[in-house]
Parts: C-alpha cells; sequence; structure tokens
C-alpha cells in the first residue's frame, strides 16, 4: 500500500509538471489553432535562465527561489511574445501548415542556439529551495515534490482566474470562439495572441525550474521529451481544453510513473502513449474535449 | 592538388569549423571519433586528451617510420547513428591509415563495420561490450571486456560489499548497459547470489524515482547500476532521497567528475571498477600524471584519458613494428601486441582482439575519488 502511494506522489510530481507545460500548448491552440512546437525549447530556456539567476541569489532560501521563478518566468514571457512577433504573426492568415513548419525550425533553432551557448553538456541544476525530506509512514515526501504540486496548483488555478474573472481573459475566449467577430466586437487580436504567449510561456518556464528542481541536470535538449508528453497531455485531455491539459498531464505523469515501476518498464513510452491511443478511440476529442464540426 | 578538410574543435562551441590545407607528404593520417560534446562528453574529453598527449609525445620523439603523425578528430555529439558517417568521412576523404575511438561501446559498434569493410584498423580506447571487437579482425581494443568486469564486480559485491541480495537497475537503451548487467549476474547467481528485482531504464530518463519505489520494499543489501554518470548521479539522488540508504556501485561508466558534481552528497560511499588509478605509484604512471597536468592545466587524468593514451601508443608500436601504414600489415602487427607496458596494465592482445587487465576499485570520499583496491583477472 505505501508502494502505491508512494508511486502516487511520484506519478503526480511528474505529471504536474507535464501539466504545466500542457497548458501553453493547449492555449495558443485554443486562440491560434496551431501547435506551438517550439513551446518544449521555451521550457529549457525557463530552466536554463533560473539556472543563471540562480547564481545571483543565495541558495536554498524560499525568496531567492521564488524571485528565480519569477524571473524565469518573467525572461520566458518576452521570449514566447517575441517569437510570436517576430515568427508567427507574419504569416498570420497563411495556411496553417506553413505556420507549423515555422515552429519546428523556432524549436529547432532554440536548441541549436542553446548548444552554442550554453554548450551540450549537461550541468548541474543548483538546489534553489530549502530540500527536506519527510517520512510519513512508509512514505517519504521530498519538499521538491510538494512544492512541485504545489506551485501547479496555483499556477493552475491562477490561469482559471485571469481566463474567467478578467477582460484580457474574456477576450482570449472570446478569440477563441470566433476570431472575426471578436475583432468586429473591438478586441485587438494582437494584444490577445502575444498576451497568450506570454502567459503560455511563464508557465513553461515554470515547469522548467520545477523539473530542474527535481532532475538536478539540464541540457539544452532537455525539453525534447517532456515537451512531446505534454503535447500528448493536452491532446489526452482535449486540445484547446484547459481543465482538461492539467488532467491530461496528471494522467499522464501517473500512468507513466506505474508502469516504470512495475516489471514492463522496458515498455514505458510504449504503453502510456498506447493509452493515449485507446482513450482517443473512445473519446476523439479527448478526456473533456467537445467534438467540434468543422464548419465549411 | 589534393586538399583535405581538416576538423578543429573548439571547445566553447559545439560547432563545426572547416580549414582547408595542403596534405604534406610523410605524415600519418589517424583519425579519431569522439564524444566531444553532449552525453558522455566528460568521457570523451578525457579520453581525446589522453590522444592528444601521446600524438604529441609520439611526434616530439620525431613520430614513426621519419613520419609525423596528424590526428583528426571529429565529434559524435554523444548521438547515436553520427559515428558511422564520421567513421566513412575520416576514411573516404580524410585518408586516415586508423581509427581510434570511441568511449561508448554503442557508438564503437557503429563505426566497426565500416572500418572492417575499409581495411582499416580500429583501436577502441574504452569500449568494454565484447561485440565490438567481434564486428571484425581489424576492431581491436585496449581496455578489459565486460564479461571481465561483470564478473570482477560479482567478486567485489560478494567479498567486500558482503552483499547477498542484490538489485539491477539496467539501462535498456544501452549495449553496455544491458552487456554488463548480465555479465554480472551469471557469476553472481553461480556463487550463491540472489538477484531480487531488475529494473529498467533508458538513456536520457530523469525520473527514476518509481523503479526505486518499487526497488525499496526489496530492501536489497546494494543496488548495481550498470551505467553511465549523467543517469548514475541522478539514480543514486533520487535513491538517497527516497530513503535508500545500501550502497550503489557501478562500472567504469561512471567515472566522471560530473558524477560527483551532479551526485553531490548522495555519491558518497558509492563504488565503481575502472581501469587505473591515479594514485599508482609506478614510475611511468607518475610521468603521465605528471605530463598529462602540465599539458592540460592541473587537470588529473582519469582512467578514459590513461586508454586514450594507451590507445594512441598501442597503434603507434603496431605501425612501428609492422614498417608501413597499410590497413592489412598494420592489423597484423596489432593482432601480435604482447606485454606492451601501457599506463593502464601490461596490454597482450588476445585471440579476439582484446585486453585482458586488472581492474581497480574507486569509491567516492568527501567529494573526492579514492582508491580501494585491484581485483585481479
Amino acid at each position: 500500500m505505501s508502494e502505491f502511494l508512494q508511486q502516487l506522489l511520484n506519478g503526480l510530481s511528474l505529471g504536474a509538471i507535464y501539466a504545466l507545460i500542457a497548458l501553453g500548448y493547449t492555449m495558443v491552440y485554443g486562440v491560434l489553432r496551431f501547435i506551438n512546437f517550439a513551446h518544449s525549447d521555451v521550457f529549457m530556456v525557463g530552466a536554463f535562465i533560473g539556472y543563471y539567476a540562480g547564481k545571483l541569489v543565495p541558495a536554498g532560501t524560499i525568496w531567492g527561489g521564488l524571485t528565480v521563478l519569477a524571473a524565469a518566468m518573467l525572461g520566458c514571457a518576452v521570449l514566447g511574445m517575441t517569437i510570436e512577433r517576430l515568427a508567427y504573426r507574419p504569416l498570420r492568415g497563411a495556411p496553417t501548415l506553413n505556420v507549423l513548419i515555422t515552429a519546428i525550425g523556432v524549436s529547432l533553432l532554440l536548441e541549436y542556439t542553446g548548444q552554442v551557448f550554453f554548450g551540450a553538456a549537461p550541468r548541474n541544476f543548483p538546489a534553489l529551495f530549502p530540500v527536506k525530506n519527510f517520512a510519513v509512514g512508509g512514505l517519504v515526501v521530498s519538499s521538491n515534490q510538494l512544492l512541485v504540486i504545489a506551485v501547479a496548483l496555483g499556477l493552475m488555478v491562477g490561469l482559471q482566474l485571469i481566463v474567467y474573472h478578467t477582460r484580457i481573459g474574456t477576450a482570449m475566449r472570446a478569440v477563441s470562439l470566433n476570431p472575426k467577430a471578436a475583432v468586429l466586437m473591438g478586441v485587438n487580436i494582437d494584444v490577445v495572441i502575444s498576451f497568450t504567449f506570454g502567459l503560455g510561456s511563464a508557465l513553461a518556464a515554470a515547469g522548467g525550474i520545477l523539473y530542474a528542481l527535481n532532475y538536478p541536470s539540464i541540457d539544452p535538449l532537455m525539453g525534447v521529451m517532456p515537451g512531446l508528453k505534454a503535447f500528448v497531455a493536452a491532446i489526452l485531455g482535449g486540445i484547446g481544453n484547459i481543465p482538461g491539459a492539467a488532467l491530461g498531464g496528471l494522467v499522464l505523469g501517473t500512468v507513466e510513473t506505474f508502469v516504470s515501476g512495475s516489471p514492463w518498464s522496458t515498455y514505458k513510452d510504449a504503453i502510456a502513449f498506447a493509452i493515449l491511443i485507446i482513450i482517443l478511440l473512445f473519446r476523439p476529442a479527448g478526456l473533456l474535449g467537445r467534438f467540434t464540426v468543422e464548419k465549411v | 592538388m589534393i586538399t583535405a578538410l581538416r576538423f578543429r574543435w573548439l571547445p566553447a562551441f559545439a560547432a563545426t569549423v572547416l580549414a582547408v590545407s595542403a596534405s604534406a607528404a610523410g605524415v600519418i593520417k589517424v583519425g579519431e571519433f569522439a564524444s566531444l560534446t553532449g552525453k558522455e562528453a566528460a568521457f570523451g574529453q578525457s579520453s581525446h586528451k589522453g590522444t592528444l598527449l601521446a600524438i604529441e609525445e609520439l611526434n616530439a620523439s620525431g613520430g614513426v617510420l621519419g613520419q609525423q603523425f596528424e590526428l583528426i578528430t571529429e565529434d559524435n555529439q554523444s548521438k547515436q547513428g553520427e559515428s558511422a558517417t564520421i567513421a566513412k568521412k575520416l576514411i573516404s576523404r580524410d585518408k586516415v591509415v586508423a581509427l581510434l575511438g570511441e568511449v561508448a561501446s554503442g557508438r564503437s559498434l557503429e563505426a566497426a563495420p565500416i572500418a572492417q569493410n575499409a581495411r582499416i584498423p580500429m583501436v577502441s580506447p574504452s569500449s568494454t561490450n565484447p561485440r565490438v571487437t567481434e564486428m571484425g579482425n581489424y576492431v581491436f581494443r585496449v581496455c578489459f571486456i565486460d564479461p571481465l568486469q561483470g564478473r570482477l564486480l560479482a567478486k567485489f559485491a560478494q567479498s567486500t560489499l558482503k552483499a547477498k541480495r542484490v538489485a539491477l537497475l539496467t539501462s535498456v537503451s544501452s549495449p553496455y548497459s544491458v552487456g554488463l548487467a548480465k555479465f554480472f549476474k551469471e557469476p553472481f547467481l553461480a556463487h550463491g547470489g540472489e538477484i531480487v528485482i531488475e529494473q529498467k531504464y533508458s538513456e536520457n530518463d530523469k525520473d527514476f524515482k518509481a523503479q526505486l519505489t518499487a526497488i525499496k520494499p526489496t530492501h536489497p543489501d546494494a543496488i548495481f547500476v550498470p551505467g553511465y554518470y549523467t543517469e548514475a548521479a541522478l539514480i543514486c539522488k533520487q535513491a538517497r532521497d527516497l530513503g535508500l540508504t545500501v550502497p550503489l556501485f557501478g562500472g567504469d561508466g561512471w567515472e566522471a567528475p560530473q558524477l560527483i558534481e551532479i551526485g553531490g552528497a548522495a555519491v558518497e560511499g558509492i563504488y565503481f571498477t575502472t581501469h587505473y588509478s591515479p594514485e599508482s605509484t609506478a614510475p611511468a604512471v607518475q610521468k603521465f600524471v605528471q605530463d598529462f597536468r602540465t599539458k592540460f592545466a592541473g587537470e588529473t587524468p582519469d582512467a578514459m584519458a590513461a586508454l586514450g593514451y594507451d590507445s594512441a601508443m598501442v597503434l603507434a608500436q603496431a605501425i612501428r613494428r609492422a614498417g608501413t601504414t597499410e590497413g592489412p600489415k598494420v592489423r597484423a602487427a596489432l593482432a601480435t601486441t604482447k606485454n606492451y607496458a601501457g599506463i593502464t596494465g601490461v596490454i597482450t592482445i588476445d585471440g579476439q582482439r582484446n585486453a585482458t587487465k586488472s581492474a581497480v576499485v574507486v569509491t567516492v570520499q568527501d567529494g573526492q575519488f579514492k582508491f580501494v583496491e585491484t581485483i585481479a583477472p
């Protein structure tokens, strides 16, 4: 039983990180109807900002850790908005495929520029927050795992508030529902899209920091696998749906952890993706997604 | 005019800088493919530095057959699938007479068939998987092989660690790890040991908590992780986080400063086997350590550096004995290498083109590697 709970905890803390990244994929899809493949590299940049900013604050303090987290989120928000302004905005109105290829291009650009600037060798990520392990019964809970879950939950609640209880959130939902009608109603679509990218990238940065805190070895290609998993999580939960992305991330992380801890650990990724295929067979729009008919 | 593309590697950039130069007559070109960047970069860098030092010493003493050596190095970025292309390029475009490489068995396995087909001798400094030299009779190595390392590790676990029940955590995507796990298991079980649980991971994984959580309730006496240092460091860290206090041990894939950098306090008291220890008092070893420190800003050479050095030296003396740089003749000379006194021990190439040598056990104490014992084969 305690092993089950331990695996559940491991799975939830991994899933919470997938969820944070998945939110960025899903929000961009919601307003622009395309997959921003560069998102996983924004996650990587977030971890590297944390790495460098971490040298400026005393290690192992809560305020230092939160400052670094905020710095990385801010830095990546700017990066996300810059990417949108320079690479995607000129292509607005172009076929989705063109934007998709551009996104892959931006992704590779970030990865290999990262290799030039940061070097390809893995680096040791500093312990930003105080680290403590609690033993509860047979369960070992590390403060980092709790931090991941707490920060992820906090950010998701914050996101929900922004999307449903602010003017810009209402504008985001309007653009998502019908961009042309939103423009006619006086919504400034450029501002909304820019804001969406900033918000999604900030969440990716938080994911990057939390990931690096738990697995303290970072390199410029570190975003590839978690990015892919988060993308899958976004689809699993129903792409374009914010609570769906969170749920998808948690489901994927938990399934992956349970398979890793079983005798079939070799097939970890295969089983996780097989589950995705099965869920999509029964619910083509994802767990929480609503199936919409494309209007021609 | 024949021109050759030469590759120079700049430490700060993982980029290639191509320089065109006329190939001088009377130069012996040796190709090296190495993991200079990426996941196993610490190994690739060490090995490369050892090889550089050997080539420099050889050239300073007048070279071989009245000719100077030219080392042409290519980086495979620790990636699968790059080494074969690089080996082809080195052989067909640079016209190297021999290949040196790689640290990782998986990547040596990629280049070996290319060398074999082109009849270019290849000497691997530190690929320990037995399959590497089985690729053909042009493929050699100067290190011990995993069946021996596995046997020595089993011996170490049973006699020094007094471990009867061991948990295994193997990387399924690395031939080195799969091989070493198998060669550990057989003698360990034969001598009354018990493998309580076998868990798997893949290269580039970062989360091992699930596997370690499954290992914990089986209460092993020790955990054996045949793998490379990047994953090993994270595994040690996460094992300690989960409250697993038993010793962890591994093979020569663990020996890199990054193990201590990433692992921190979690790698204190771990053990691994490797090829040599710079703490050895043998005069040849001390001279090598001194020369290496002088050339590379006080850096102490690790086993990979010593093997990189030995691989180039064994190749050079084979070319000297062959009296030519023709592939088949150099191959024949390499195959008859006998009692060559290398830095990592006395090297005699056996019928399977392997070197049989003793291993040393190293631990981590106060953030430093510490020599424990030598285990004879």
